[in-house]
C-alpha cells in the first residue's frame, strides 16, 4: 500500500510549487521557446534584420554531411565516456566496499576529482598529453610510441573520452558505492555459505540489485556526455583533428559564437532539445517497467 | 554621536569635492589584450587620461578576440554597447556589414575635429580597414605580419651557415633536408597555419584569396584559395610534414612552445611573436623575411596583416564621441605608436611612427624587427595583397585547419583538402550573404 499525503484545495500546493515553476520557466521555457522561435530565422548578429526561412535551417543542417558526422560523433563520444566512466566507478566501489581499513580516506580520494571543473579538468590533461612538450607525450615517446592527439583523430578521441571520463568516475562511485552498501547482507552472506565465491555473487546478485542505480547512471552519464563535456573539448582538442570530436554541443557553440550564425545554432539547439526529451522518456518508461523490484 | 556625526559631514563633503572629477565624460573601450600587452594597453589609457581632464577612457578586458567580439554583439543587442570595440581583423567583414551598429571612424573623426589625416598610415595596415572609395571604418589598433624565425644555434650545429640565404622555400627545403640528415628532429613548425599558409602565401604570390577582390568589392565572394599556387605549397608541406621535417603542433601558436625551447630550428609566426621569443630563447635567433616560390609571377608581392582595429559603436552621445575622436587621435600619434611598435614587435600603424622608431636608432640595436614593415610595405598593394573582407572568416579559419590537418595526416591531397575548404567555405558565405543582405 503507498501512502499518500493529501493537500485539502489547490492554493497551497501552487504556491509551494510556485518558485520551482516560475525557475523553470525563466531559465527553461522561455530560453527555449526563444530557440525554437530563432530557429526559423536567420538573423544577422547585431539583430538589425532579420529573415524568415520557415524550415530553412533545418534543411540546411540535415543536408549538411559534417552535421550529420556529428551525430556519430556524438553517439560514440558519450557511449564511450558512459561506458569508461561507469566501468572504472563500479569497480572502484567494489573495492572500496571490500576494504575495512582507512576505507573513508579512499572514499574521499576517490570522490575528489569530482570537485574539479570541466574546463580545468581539460586544461590539466592538455598540459599532460602536449606532444613532444607534455610529461605523458614525452614518456610515451621515450617507450617508442609516439603521442599526437593534435593530428592523430584516434587519439583526440581517446584523450577527450579519458579527460571527460575522469571526472565522472567520482560521481558514478558514490553512486554505486551507495547502491552496493544498500544490498542485503543476508542475502550476499546465504549465498556465500552455498559456495559461491566473489565474482560468482556479483554476477548472479549483487549486479542485478544494483541495475536501478545502473539504469539511471547510464542516463545521467549519456546526458553528461552530451551537454557538460563542452569544457574539456574546448580545452583539449576544439572540436579537432578535422572534425573527430567536434560533438553536437560544439557544433552548437561553434556556429553560434564563432560564425555568428546564430539561426543555425538555434536548430541546432533545437534538436539537441528533442533528444535529450526522448532520452528521459526512455528512462522514464524503462525505470518504471523493467528495473523494478 | 556627535563625532559620528562630524564623521558623516567629513564624508559627504569629501564626495562632494570629488564630484566635479567624476563629471567628466566615460569613454568605454572593450579590448581583447591580458598580461604584458594588457599592462600596455592600460598605460596608454593612463596617459591619455592624464593628458586631459574631460573625459575619462576606462578599459575593460572581455577576454580572447572571439569573446570580445561576442560580448559586443550581446552588449549591443542589449543597448548597453561599449563606446569602443576591439575586433580581430578576420571580424571585420561582420562589423562592416553591421551598418546601424557601428559608426565609421572616419565619420567620427571628421564630426568630432580632432587631429587625423588617412594618408599618414602605412598602407597595407590602412587598405584592411577602408572601403574601396578609401574611407577608413576602423582604427587600425595592433597590426603584425608573418615572418620566420630561425635558431642559428641548430644551423652552427648541423654543420650550417647561420647566415644562409633562406628567401625561398626551395632554399628552406634544401636546408631542411641538411638539418635533417644531421638529426634534428624538428626543423619547421609553424601558428596560425590558415594566415600564415594561405591567406599571406596569396597575397605575397599575388594571386586570389577569394573572388571579388579578396571580397572587397561585394558580398557574393567566393573562395579561391584551391588555385595552382597554393596546392603547390599545401602539398610540399604536406610532403615536408610526411617526411618529418615539418612538425605540426596545433591550429593556434602552440608551435611557439617548441620553438622558444629551442626544439625547431624555423618557426613561421607572427611578428608579434618576437617579444616572446625574445625573453625565453636562450639561443642566438634570428628574424627573416618569409620565404616565396620564386617561380610565381610578382613574388614577392607583400604580405597581410593580423591583429585588430578599434570600432566605435552607434548609439552614444555627441559629446561622448567626440572624446571618443580624441582618444583615438592620442592613439595615433607617433609617440604612442613608436613606444608600442618596440615594446611589443607590432607593426608602427603610421609612417611618422616608423621613421621615429628608425630615428631613435631601434631598428640597428635590434636587427630584424623592421622586416615586418619592410616586408608590408616594399611594393604598392594589389587587389589580391590589399587584405580580406569574408563574412563568417572566423570559422572558415576553423575549416582550413580542419582540412589542412587532414594534408598533414596524410588523409587528404592538398588538392581534395583545399577544393573541400573552399566548397565548405563557401556554404558559410552564402549564409552571411543571406544575413546581411
Amino acid at each position: 500500500m503507498e501512502k499518500r499525503v493529501t493537500f485539502k484545495g489547490w492554493w497551497l500546493p501552487l504556491l509551494l510549487i510556485l518558485p520551482q515553476l516560475l525557475i523553470t520557466a525563466v531559465f527553461f521555457f522561455w530560453p527555449a521557446g526563444q530557440a525554437i522561435y530563432q530557429s526559423a530565422f536567420i538573423p544577422d548578429p547585431f539583430g538589425l534584420k532579420t529573415q524568415f526561412v520557415g524550415w530553412g535551417n533545418f534543411e540546411f543542417l540535415l543536408e549538411d554531411p559534417y552535421y550529420l558526422a556529428s551525430f556519430k560523433t556524438t553517439a560514440i563520444f558519450s557511449l564511450l565516456v558512459t561506458i569508461v566512466s561507469m566501468t572504472a566507478a563500479l569497480w572502484l566501489a567494489l573495492m572500496a566496499d571490500r576494504i575495512i581499513k582507512g576505507s573513508g580516506t579512499y572514499r574521499t580520494l576517490l570522490i575528489w576529482p569530482y570537485a574539479v571543473a570541466p574546463a580545468v579538468a581539460g586544461v590539466l590533461w592538455m598540459f599532460m598529453f602536449r606532444p613532444n612538450v607534455g610529461l605523458v607525450s614525452w614518456y610515451l615517446d621515450r617507450v617508442g610510441y609516439d603521442w599526437n592527439h593534435v593530428l592523430n583523430d584516434g587519439q583526440a578521441m581517446a584523450l577527450v573520452v579519458f579527460a571527460s571520463s575522469w571526472g565522472r568516475v567520482s560521481y558514478n562511485f558514490l553512486f554505486f558505492l551507495a547502491g552496493l552498501q544498500a544490498v542485503p547482507k543476508s542475502v550476499i552472506e546465504a549465498a556465500a555459505i552455498d559456495g559461491a565465491h566473489f565474482w560468482h555473487r556479483f554476477r548472479t546478485i549483487v549486479f542485478p540489485l544494483l541495475s536501478p542505480t545502473t539504469f539511471f547512471l547510464l542516463v545521467v552519464n549519456i546526458v553528461y556526455a552530451f551537454f557538460e563535456t563542452f569544457g574539456v573539448i574546448h580545452t583539449i582538442t576544439a572540436g579537432g583533428p578535422q572534425q573527430a570530436t567536434t560533438i553536437m554541443v560544439y557544433k552548437v557553440y561553434a556556429d553560434g559564437f564563432v560564425g555568428q550564425d546564430l539561426g543555425s545554432s538555434a536548430a541546432q539547439s533545437v534538436i539537441l532539445l528533442l533528444i535529450v526529451g526522448i532520452l528521459t522518456i526512455i528512462q522514464f518508461k524503462f525505470t518504471e517497467r523493467r528495473v523494478h523490484y | 554621536m556627535k563625532k559620528i556625526l562630524s564623521r558623516f559631514l567629513l564624508v559627504s563633503s569629501l564626495i562632494a569635492m570629488s564630484l566635479p572629477v567624476s563629471a567628466a565624460t566615460e569613454i568605454q573601450w572593450w579590448h581583447a589584450f591580458t598580461g604584458r600587452l594588457g599592462d600596455l594597453l592600460a598605460e596608454q589609457v593612463e596617459k591619455f587620461n592624464a593628458s586631459q581632464s574631460d573625459y575619462v577612457v576606462v578599459g575593460s578586458n572581455k577576454g580572447n578576440y572571439s569573446e570580445t567580439l561576442n560580448a559586443g554583439i550581446a552588449a549591443f543587442r542589449a543597448g548597453e554597447q561599449p563606446h569602443i570595440l576591439m575586433v580581430f581583423e578576420v571580424g571585420t567583414a561582420t562589423m562592416m556589414g553591421a551598418k546601424g551598429a557601428i559608426k565609421p571612424v572616419y565619420e567620427v573623426m571628421a564630426e568630432g575635429g580632432a587631429a587625423f589625416d588617412p594618408d599618414g598610415y602605412l598602407p597595407p595596415v590602412k587598405g584592411y580597414y577602408t572601403t574601396p572609395a578609401g574611407e577608413m571604418l576602423s582604427l587600425p589598433y595592433n597590426s603584425s605580419t608573418p615572418v620566420l624565425y630561425v635558431n642559428r644555434d641548430i644551423l652552427k650545429g648541423a654543420g650550417l651557415d647561420p647566415d644562409m640565404d633562406l628567401s625561398t622555400w626551395g632554399m628552406v627545403d634544401e636546408a631542411m633536408d641538411k638539418l635533417k640528415a644531421a638529426g634534428q628532429e624538428c626543423v619547421l613548425t609553424t601558428a596560425w597555419q590558415s594566415w600564415v599558409h594561405l591567406e599571406n602565401l596569396s597575397a605575397y604570390h599575388d594571386v586570389s584569396f577569394a573572388t571579388k577582390d579578396n571580397g572587397f568589392t561585394a558580398l557574393d565572394t567566393e573562395l579561391a584559395f584551391n588555385g595552382p599556387l597554393q596546392v603547390a605549397h599545401i602539398g610540399a608541406m604536406g610532403k615536408w610534414a610526411k617526411e618529418g621535417k615539418f612538425f605540426y603542433a596545433g591550429r593556434r601558436n602552440e608551435g611557439g612552445a617548441n620553438f622558444r625551447a629551442g626544439e625547431c630550428a624555423f618557426f613561421t609566426e607572427s611578428s608579434a611573436g618576437y617579444a616572446g621569443v625574445k625573453s625565453e630563447a636562450d639561443f642566438e635567433f634570428e628574424i627573416r623575411p618569409l620565404p616565396f616560390w620564386p617561380d610565381a609571377e610578382g613574388a614577392p608581392q607583400n604580405t597581410i596583416i593580423g591583429g585588430s582595429s578599434l570600432w566605435v559603436m552607434a548609439g552614444h552621445e555627441a559629446d561622448e564621441y567626440k572624446g571618443v575622436s580624441q582618444f583615438l587621435s592620442f592613439l595615433s600619434s607617433s609617440d604612442i605608436q613608436a613606444k608600442w611598435h618596440q615594446d611589443t614587435g607590432y607593426l608602427p600603424i603610421t609612417i611618422a611612427a616608423y621613421d621615429q622608431t628608425k630615428a631613435e636608432g631601434f631598428y640597428g640595436e635590434n636587427p630584424g624587427t623592421d622586416i615586418a614593415i619592410l616586408q608590408m610595405t616594399g611594393k604598392p598593394t594589389t587587389a589580391n595583397s590589399k587584405g580580406l573582407r569574408l563574412g563568417s572568416f572566423d570559422q572558415i579559419r576553423g575549416i582550413i585547419d580542419e582540412e589542412l590537418e587532414a594534408v598533414w595526416s596524410g588523409d587528404k591531397t592538398a588538392q581534395a583538402a583545399l577544393d573541400n575548404a573552399v566548397q565548405r567555405g563557401n556554404q558559410l558565405l552564402r549564409r552571411f550573404e543571406q544575413a546581411n543582405r
